[in-house]
Formats: C-alpha cells, sequence, structure tokens
C-alpha cells in the first residue's frame, strides 16, 4: 500500500453532476484514484457508473463540480485532453478498428506520427509494453482474427501506450473466462505495482473482495459511500448498492421433467460470415426442466439458439419438435407452435425501438387472432395486450404510445420477457435474459423463467454468469467453439474451476472425475 | 453561459404545426430578400403568387391539376420510403405507366370507356410496378443499391419514351413534334365540373384513404413499419425482408404508373416527351414534407401545386426566371427539414457556473 502514503491523487473529481434531459444521472458525486491502487465502482444499472467514468474520460461535459489531475483543475472537452493528462479507457465495446492490425489501431488518433508510419518503431514499442505488463498479443495480428478476451488485451495496450496512468476498466470481466479473467487481474497488479491507478466497473462481488483496495458504490447518481475493500463485506455493499438488504437465492422447486419436447440431433450452423459456429450439437429440451449454457461469448451460442427457434438455417442434423420434423421450418411456424425466443440484443434485434410499445408487444405474434383478422390489424386488442404486459410484468412505462427506445433496459427488458412468456409458451430459448439488468430486476426476470419452468415449460438458457446457471439449471451445457464439452447432471456439484477449464475447450471427460461426469454430448 | 441542446423525449404537439408553419415563412422571408435583389417587389410578387394559385376558381381549378400527379406520386413512394427503400424512380415508373398507357390505346383500342380505361389502368399499373419491381429483386437478390438503380432506370425510362414518341409512334400530323395522335375519346379520362380537372381526383382521393389504411391499419403496413424501423426485429419476428421488399417496390410503381397514366389519359390526351415535368422527383418533397403521413400528403402536394402554380404567374406576368420558384421551392423544403430540429430538440440556454 505504498501508494496511499503519497497524499495528492492522480484523479480527484468533486461534486460532479450531470444531467441529461432533466433526469440526474450523476448528482454532486465526489470520487478519486490513488497511484497503486484498484478503485472498484459499483452500482446497479442506471446508477451513473459509466456517465462518471465518461465525464472523467471527457465524453461528456458536466453541468458542476470539477476534476483535478496531480492536484491541477482540467476542464476536458474531449477524449483527447482526457488521454493527454493521462487518463485511459476501456469501454465494455472496444473502440477498435476491426479491419487494421493491432499496431495499427495502437496509433489511432495518435497526432506527431507523420505521414510515414514507423512501423518497426510502434511494433518494438508494443513488445516492450506487452512483455512489461504480460499482456501477450501478436502487432501484426487482425483485430477481427483475435478472440474478445485479446481484444480486450489491445485496448488496455492501446491506453498503455498513450502513458495512461489511471485506467478505466467498463465491466471488463463480463466476456472473458475464469481463465482469461485471472491473467486480466494478473496485469492489473503489475499496473498496480507500477504505480497506476484503476477504476474496475464490475457487478461482481466476489472480484470486487478479491482485487481492489477500495470501492465507491453509486446508488441513484449519488455517492453511497467509499470504503476500504478490506473493511467491508459483500453484503454491506450490496446493501449499499440497494439501499436495503435484498435476499439472494431464489427459490427452485424440485421438479420431474417430462417427456422430450424439442430434440436437436447433430446440428450444424454457419455464422454470419458462413464459417461453422455450431458443429454435430444435439440435446434435448423437456418439460419443467431449464438446460443452462455456459460458454464464452461467441462460441456459437447465438448461432445455436437461432437454429433451434428458425432463424439461422441448419446445415446439418434435425430438430424435431414433438415428433414434428422442424429442420427447415420457418420462425413463425416455431412461434406458431409455442417456441419463443428471447435474444441477447433486444434492442437491436427484439423490439423495434422507434415504434411504441403496443406495436413491439405484439411484434412476434401480429398474424394471430386477435391481433389481426384478414389482414387488418386489431389495435384496440393490440393496446390491450400490451397493457396486461406492463402490469403483470412490471414495466414502467407513461403509456402504450411511448417509443420502445425510450424505456430503460430493465424495463425493456421486462417487456420483450412479457411478450414472450405471455402467450402460450411450450418452449423458451433465453439469451443472456438479465444481461445489463439491476438487481432487482435481475431477480424478477429470474422468478419469471422458474415460474415458467414450473407451468411445464422446456427451457434453454445461454448465460455469461456463471453464478446465474448454477442456480437455475437442471442441467447444465458447457459449449465451446460450436461444441458440447459436456452436459451435467448436476452443475452444483462441479466447481467454478472445472467449467472454467470446460470453457476453455477441455472435454468434461478429461476435467471430471467419473462420479461428477454424466454424458458427453 | 452558453447553448444546451437536448433530445425532446416527449416531441410537442403543438410544434408539430407551428414548426413548419414558421419554417414556411421564414423560407419566403428569405425568398423575398432573393426578390427584391431581383428588382422586384416581394410584396407584388408574392399577391401575384397567390392570386394566381387561388385568385379565381379557374386558378384554383388549375392548382388542383398540378396538385393531383404530386400527390399520387406521394403516394406511391411513401410506402417505399417507410420502409426505408429510398426508390427514386417514381418519375421513370410515372413515364413507363403512361407508355403502357398509350399502348394500350394504340394496339387494343375499344369504344367503350371502361374497357378501355380499365385497360390502360392495368396496363399501366403493371409496366409502373415491373419497372420498379425489377429495382426491387435487384435489391433483395444481390443487395443492389436501390437509389442507384432506381435512378438509372429513370433514365432508361425517359429515353425508352422518347424512341416512342420520336420513332414509330409519331403522329405524322404533328408536324414533327414528339408526340402520339390524339387519344380517341374512350380513352379520356372524364374532366369534371367544366375545367381541366378530371376523375384522377377521385383516384387520389380514393388513394390517399387506401393507403392510409394499409400504413395505418393493416397487417402489411405493420410489417412496413416494423422492417422500416429495425430489419433485425423484422427478422426475428419472421418477416421475409426480401419478398416484401419487391412487394413494396412493385406496389409503388403500380401507384406512379396509375398516376402516369391519369395525367396523359386525363390531362395530355396523347403521349408526348417531357409531360411529367419531373412531378416524380417534386413528389418526393410532398412525401418528406408530409412525413410520410398520406393524409397530410393530400394537402402538402396541393401547396407544392399553388406554389408551382404561382412560380408560373410569376415568369410570364413579371418576366422572372422559371428557376425562381425552384428556388422558392428549394428554400421551403430546407427550411421545412431544418426546422425539425427544433422539433426534436431544445435549446436553452445553460446558466453554468
Amino acid at each position: 500500500m505504498q501508494g496511499e502514503a503519497r497524499t495528492t491523487p492522480l484523479v480527484e473529481m468533486r461534486g460532479i453532476t450531470k444531467l441529461f434531459s432533466g433526469v440526474t444521472a450523476n448528482d454532486d458525486v465526489d470520487f478519486s484514484v490513488k497511484a497503486g491502487e484498484v478503485h472498484a465502482l459499483l452500482g446497479e444499472n442506471g446508477a451513473g457508473k459509466s456517465t462518471l467514468m465518461n465525464v472523467l474520460y471527457g465524453l461528456y461535459a458536466p453541468e458542476k463540480g470539477q476534476i483535478f489531475i496531480k492536484g491541477t483543475q482540467r476542464v476536458f472537452r474531449s477524449p483527447k485532453d482526457a488521454i493527454a493528462a493521462g487518463i485511459g479507457m476501456v469501454h465494455q465495446h472496444f473502440m477498435l478498428v476491426q479491419t487494421q492490425t493491432v499496431w495499427e489501431n495502437m496509433i489511432l488518433g495518435l497526432e506527431g506520427t507523420g505521414f510515414f508510419l514507423p512501423r518497426r518503431k510502434i511494433q518494438d514499442r508494443i513488445a516492450e509494453i506487452s512483455e512489461h505488463y504480460g499482456l501477450q498479443i501478436d502487432p501484426s495480428a487482425f483485430v477481427w482474427q483475435l478472440s474478445t478476451g485479446e481484444q480486450q488485451r489491445v485496448a488496455i495496450l492501446q491506453m498503455l501506450y498513450r502513458n495512461a496512468e489511471v485506467l478505466i476498466l467498463d465491466e471488463p470481466t463480463a466476456v472473458l473466462t475464469p481463465q482469461e479473467a485471472g491473467y486480466l487481474f494478473k496485469t492489473m497488479r503489475r499496473m498496480k505495482e507500477e504505480g497506476h491507478g484503476i477504476v474496475f466497473i464490475t457487478h461482481k462481488m466476489h472480484e470486487v473482495m478479491n482485487e481492489t483496495s477500495r470501492v465507491t458504490v453509486l446508488r441513484k447518481g449519488r455517492n453511497a459511500g467509499t470504503v476500504m475493500t478490506n473493511e467491508t463485506t459483500p453484503e454491506a455493499l450490496a446493501e449499499m448498492m440497494m439501499g436495503e438488504k435484498v435476499p439472494i437465492d431464489l427459490f427452485k422447486s424440485p421438479l420431474q421433467p417430462g417427456p422430450e419436447l424439442l430434440e436437436v440431433e447433430n446440428i450444424s450452423v454457419l455464422n454470419d460470415r458462413g464459417l461453422p459456429a455450431v458443429e454435430g450439437l444435439s440435446f434435448c429440451l423437456r418439460p419443467h426442466e431449464i438446460l443452462g449454457v455456459a460458454g464464452i461469448a461467441g462460441n456459437g451460442q447465438r448461432e445455436l439458439c437461432e437454429a433451434v427457434v428458425g432463424l439461422r438455417a441448419v446445415t446439418e442434423g434435425k430438430i424435431y419438435l414433438q415428433e414434428e420434423d422442424m429442420t427447415h421450418a420457418s420462425p413463425r411456424a416455431f412461434i406458431d407452435r409455442g417456441v419463443h425466443y428471447v435474444p441477447s440484443d433486444r434492442k437491436q434485434v427484439g423490439m423495434a425501438a422507434d415504434l411504441d410499445v403496443n406495436v413491439n408487444s405484439v411484434l412476434r405474434s401480429y398474424w394471430q387472432a386477435p391481433f389481426s383478422r384478414h389482414g387488418v390489424i386489431d389495435w384496440s386488442s393490440c393496446e390491450e395486450h400490451s397493457r396486461n404486459i406492463i402490469d403483470n410484468y412490471h414495466v414502467s412505462v407513461p403509456s402504450g404510445r411511448t417509443p420502445v427506445r425510450n424505456l430503460s433496459g430493465g424495463n425493456l427488458q421486462k417487456l420483450l420477457l412479457g411478450r414472450e412468456l405471455s402467450r402460450d409458451l411450450r418452449v423458451l430459448i433465453a439469451m443472456h435474459p438479465t444481461w445489463g439488468l439491476d438487481i432487482a430486476a435481475t431477480r424478477y426476470v429470474r422468478e419469471q423463467i422458474l415460474c415458467a419452468r414450473e407451468q411445464g415449460c422446456a427451457i434453454l438458457l445461454v448465460s455469461e454468469d456463471l453464478d446465474e446457471l448454477m442456480a437455475m439449471s437442471d442441467r447444465l451445457a458447457v459449449i465451446f467453439k460450436g461444441q458440447f464439452m459436456g452436459v451435467l447432471a448436476e452443475p452444483s456439484a462441479v466447481s467454478f474451476e472445472k467449467i472454467g477449464l470446460m470453457m476453455a475447450g477441455s472435454r468434461a471427460s478429461e476435467v471430471l472425475k467419473e462420479e461428477e461426469c454424466c454424458h458427453e454430448a | 453561459m452558453r447553448l444546451k441542446i437536448e433530445k425532446r423525449l416527449v416531441p410537442s404537439a403543438w410544434l408539430k404545426v407551428t414548426v413548419p408553419v414558421c419554417s414556411v415563412l421564414m423560407a419566403f422571408a428569405i425568398g423575398s430578400l432573393f426578390l427584391y435583389f431581383q428588382g422586384v417587389s416581394p410584396l407584388k410578387a408574392y399577391t401575384v403568387m397567390a392570386s394566381s394559385a387561388f385568385g379565381s376558381a379557374y386558378d384554383l381549378s388549375e392548382t388542383i391539376v398540378k396538385a393531383l400527379p404530386l400527390a399520387m406520386v406521394s403516394l406511391a413512394t411513401m410506402s417505399c420510403f417507410t420502409m426505408l427503400l429510398w426508390n427514386i424512380g417514381a418519375e421513370g415508373q410515372a413515364l413507363m405507366g403512361a407508355l403502357a398507357a398509350a399502348a394500350a390505346v394504340r394496339y387494343f383500342p375499344m369504344e367503350n370507356p371502361f374497357a378501355m380505361l380499365g385497360l390502360m389502368a392495368l396496363f399501366a399499373m403493371l409496366l409502373g410496378g415491373l419497372w420498379s419491381g425489377f429495382a426491387g429483386v435487384l435489391k433483395a437478390r444481390w443487395n443492389v443499391n436501390e437509389i442507384i438503380s432506381t435512378l438509372m432506370l429513370n433514365y432508361i425510362a425517359i429515353r425508352g419514351l422518347e424512341y416512342f414518341v420520336y420513332g414509330p409512334w409519331r403522329d405524322p400530323a404533328s408536324l414533327g413534334f414528339p408526340m402520339t395522335k390524339p387519344f380517341i375519346d374512350s380513352a379520356r379520362l372524364p374532366t369534371l365540373w367544366g375545367t381541366r380537372i378530371h376523375l384522377g381526383l377521385y383516384v387520389v382521393l380514393f388513394l390517399t384513404l387506401l393507403m392510409w389504411f394499409l400504413l395505418r391499419r393493416s397487417r402489411w403496413g405493420y410489417e412496413i413499419q416494423v422492417i422500416g424501423s429495425n430489419a433485425r426485429a423484422a427478422h426475428y419476428a419472421g418477416m421475409n425482408y426480401e419478398r416484401s421488399v419487391v412487394l413494396v417496390m412493385f406496389f409503388s410503381g403500380a401507384i406512379a404508373g396509375l398516376a402516369g397514366m391519369c395525367e396523359v389519359s386525363g390531362l395530355e390526351g396523347r403521349l408526348q416527351a417531357g409531360f411529367t415535368a419531373e412531378y416524380g422527383y417534386t413528389a418526393i418533397i410532398v412525401a418528406w414534407l408530409s412525413h410520410l403521413n398520406p393524409l397530410v400528403s393530400l394537402l402538402v402536394a396541393f401547396l407544392m401545386g399553388a406554389l408551382m402554380a404561382g412560380g408560373d404567374a410569376l415568369q410570364i406576368m413579371m418576366g422572372l426566371p422559371v428557376a425562381t420558384s425552384t428556388i422558392l421551392q428549394g428554400l421551403i423544403l430546407f427550411f421545412v427539414l431544418g426546422g425539425e430540429f427544433f422539433y426534436k430538440y431544445k435549446i436553452s440556454w445553460d446558466g453554468g457556473r
């Protein structure tokens, strides 16, 4: 803790207030980062974490408040100013040019590189930094060739290349395997030793407890408290976030699964680039049962889900729904038979965001009675339907005429879930249903899915949140490069470590002991 | 103190009316500067324009005559624009419609006006629809940019029509003018109330209501709206994007074709080169100014017709160049579209600290 001794923090934000259209995103927030510390920024979605950091990174101008860098007041008009002051930010969605190489991305937006690029010099510098911080990367690789974890390394390198002293990492572990996260933490420790200050935004409590020295909790745009990590507990932090105590565990009743409902036999599916995304995968879904799918993003989860609901062509294999061959059935045939789908990308895929709630509430049933008859839409029954969803799923929205784009993430997800769950439901395919939701909304969404299970729905749950999968799944499959590494009949009996190994490509048979392993896919 | 610009979360209904009205007034204000430097009294010029557009029953009827094709073509483009399909080929589609109608008259002349006009309409809609549907197929199949393809098809249509009126279909009695023989009586749309307003008026009124119903109430309109708002969500909802593109393009072209037929059958009574006076392009402006609302489009087309009639008068009575009315049109479009900023965003002075 030698950094603690120095008195002037690297960054000090005082009384930051930021408004968006009259809505307070940050309200009189104080925040500081010292040299040699990892400072966790914790809070529910919409608590103002990203806003605060975007203010620090010069993307937003605050209405009130000052920023001091090493004791001198600074005003950032753009990220350029912030970078010049030694502040770097790695966004959740990396700001990298996919079609360029790693080294070309390093000098993006940098001035003083001249007309000809000193490629050698740049590559040497990258090698130097990456060795120093343990960020292994091939400078001449194209960004699109890299995995998400590697792209993150590039984004961090990019900031170090610009001599950033303060690094803001916005939910960096959300996209990583446990192993990759381990490497990241090593890099973070190295940076800490070098005297960098790190702001670490996360939702995961154990990461806060293990990897940080201080925690600031934001609640509804205000600073709910800054504490030393070793002087607090996860429960205390959760209370600070929520303002009240919340029970964390879910009630999942023991149920006997029914006969096989949806059977997938050896299917292969291509991704958008025409490359194999799912290869020879088989499984079945049964009523009263949740099959969880664990895996790192981009291992064929999305393509698998889309294939199983008719949105993506199956190149090989068969899909049966209660004996009926649905391999080449249209998306509509799936919906008409009660197969519903919650996509991960709800705003880009799940909703027509410019249109209102009423229109969106029948997006996947508008051709069915009573919503339309003889080619004419019956708006009054659509409106009634949307009102039912709003009431039953507690969507907070002024009216059914509100454009969906004005809904918050949690409300959007409730609306989407309500829409998919409200009509005769036999099979539910849900991708990251709680991704990016706050604690209350997360809990609500999980309860609704468990409720569907209770009522006899067969569920495929794809998630990156292992805690969620462990708590919800009756069986757990681990996917890697479009194949199941194994299906665990008793997920809670297997350690995170072992599941992590499977997520990184080890087969269940290699990782698990005889008694833990059930059947390999 | 500095300017602060914020997005309006709830657009105000009041501004929806006042902003375009103020924008038009601003356009006329700037226009008057232009007229002043032309050495003309702006007040006098505007008076001349207004009186020649609305001054008498005859003037009013001529304004309506000009508004009819604008309204119809604007309706045609609306379905495409709602779906974010940039069909700017209405001009060519209308020309092809007129060509097909003339072909019906030439090769299948009939005494019965119902049969004759019905056949002309059928031909016009079919050829107009195919002309546009072709671009739709290119778009759906090979993702060919429809802006380019429809624009190029316009030139083919223009030259194609010229081929017929300069060549095989030219009326020998026309003294060399590029035009066909006058249509037989049964091929003329009846005119109304002793003016040049033809039966196309009823067609326009009917199509306006039909379009409104299709876009706002039908399942098809629902799909068009969703596809226009988010094509990926449309796919997720099981909609067939490719089929919709071809269908909407065909439909749009068919209405444009019908507009072309109404022009030659109701007004000109024969096919001649350049009869559309670029209505096909002006109508795109009409569609945008009316926010893709079929009912509003009727009003906007009327006002645009008045502007064109007024522009003609400026040219004839005050000796101003043709471009004058085009400049005014441009100013109006510029200000109305620019004014939308004020409708979508709120501007305030930020007190600062």
